[in-house]
């Protein structure tokens, strides 16, 4: 189920467009994360998670910088985020099911900022390269 | 789990534009959902699912006027989608995570359609109604 080279093309074309914009993206994805999934709130006790937080930004920024480095490094995934990968593992322990939350509101912000770009095909990719980042982060959970 | 009225507010409001596209957005929401989850297609085997066959673009309107009825009886579901619940439960029994999946593509489709309007409030008030409608859809499988 590795990411053909069509999905590998599609996942990179559309980062390329977002530049230097995802941590704007992945930020938007955690507030709408924490909205519709208050559960997830609680990995998140001490920060401050009201609209617009700095600290949520601080967080999305992260995230995106995490995304990026993964999607420079499609050929081995689990070597570009062995150490994150450590982290969830160890000290994190997000569970599992909260990325597949993250994820859709990923989705979905990316959809509202490139409809034009995201067509169902576009999903897909997007949607499978997500899916390998997050098996590569809970990879070490037991 | 029920609606709260702000959340009833922001549905029934939001509807009237998304209803001006309602078969279109049905017809998407398929596509992304058998593009990004190819084993849904396991429950169409009589249909040609390809991007605009008559038969996809038929079912597409289904879905989402079903979801309208929902929207039109917010107070009471159920009782809207009490002879689909059956059809759900005896005949098609399609598996519950199949709706989340659905869900997921619909919601997808209408922030990239409608990226002003679905705000973080809105997409939470989304997801909680079209995951009341699929409790509905899976209330009588036992």
């Amino acid at each position: 189920m590795a990411l053909s080279a069509a999905e590998r093309e599609a996942v990179c074309a559309l980062w390329r467009k977002m530049g230097d914009n995802v941590g704007i993206y992945t930020t938007e994805a955690l507030e709408r994360t924490f909205l519709a999934f208050p559960s997830t709130k609680t990995y998140f006790p001490h920060l401050d998670l009201s609209p617009g937080s700095a600290q949520v930004k601080a967080h999305g920024r992260k995230v995106a910088d995490a995304l990026t480095h993964a999607v420079g490094h499609l050929d081995d995934l689990p070597g570009a985020l062995s150490e994150l990968s450590n982290l969830h593992a160890r000290k994190l322990r997000v569970d599992p099911v909260n990325f597949q939350l993250l994820c859709h509101c990923l989705l979905v912000t990316l959809a509202r900022h490139y409809p034009g770009d995201f067509s169902p095909a576009m999903q897909a990719s997007l949607d499978k390269f997500l899916h390998h980042v997050t098996s590569a982060l809970v990879s070490q959970y037991r | 789990m029920s609606l709260t009225k702000a959340e009833r507010t922001i549905i029934t409001s939001m509807w009237g534009k998304v209803s001006t596209q309602a078969d279109s957005i049905g017809t998407e929401a398929l596509e992304r959902l058998f593009t990004s989850y190819p084993q849904t297609k396991t429950y169409f085997p009589h249909f040609d699912l390809h991007p605009g066959s008559a038969q996809l673009r038929a079912h597409g309107s289904k879905v989402v006027a079903a979801v309208g009825d929902a929207v039109k009886s917010i107070d009471n579901i159920a009782g809207a989608l009490s002879k689909l619940s059956e059809l759900h439960a005896y005949i098609l029994r399609v598996d519950p995570v199949n709706f989340k999946l659905l869900s997921h593509c619909l919601l997808v489709t209408v922030a990239a359609r409608f990226p002003a309007d679905f705000t973080a409030e809105a997409h939470a008030a989304w997801d909680k109604f079209l995951s009341v409608v699929s409790s509905v859809l899976t209330e009588k499988y036992r």
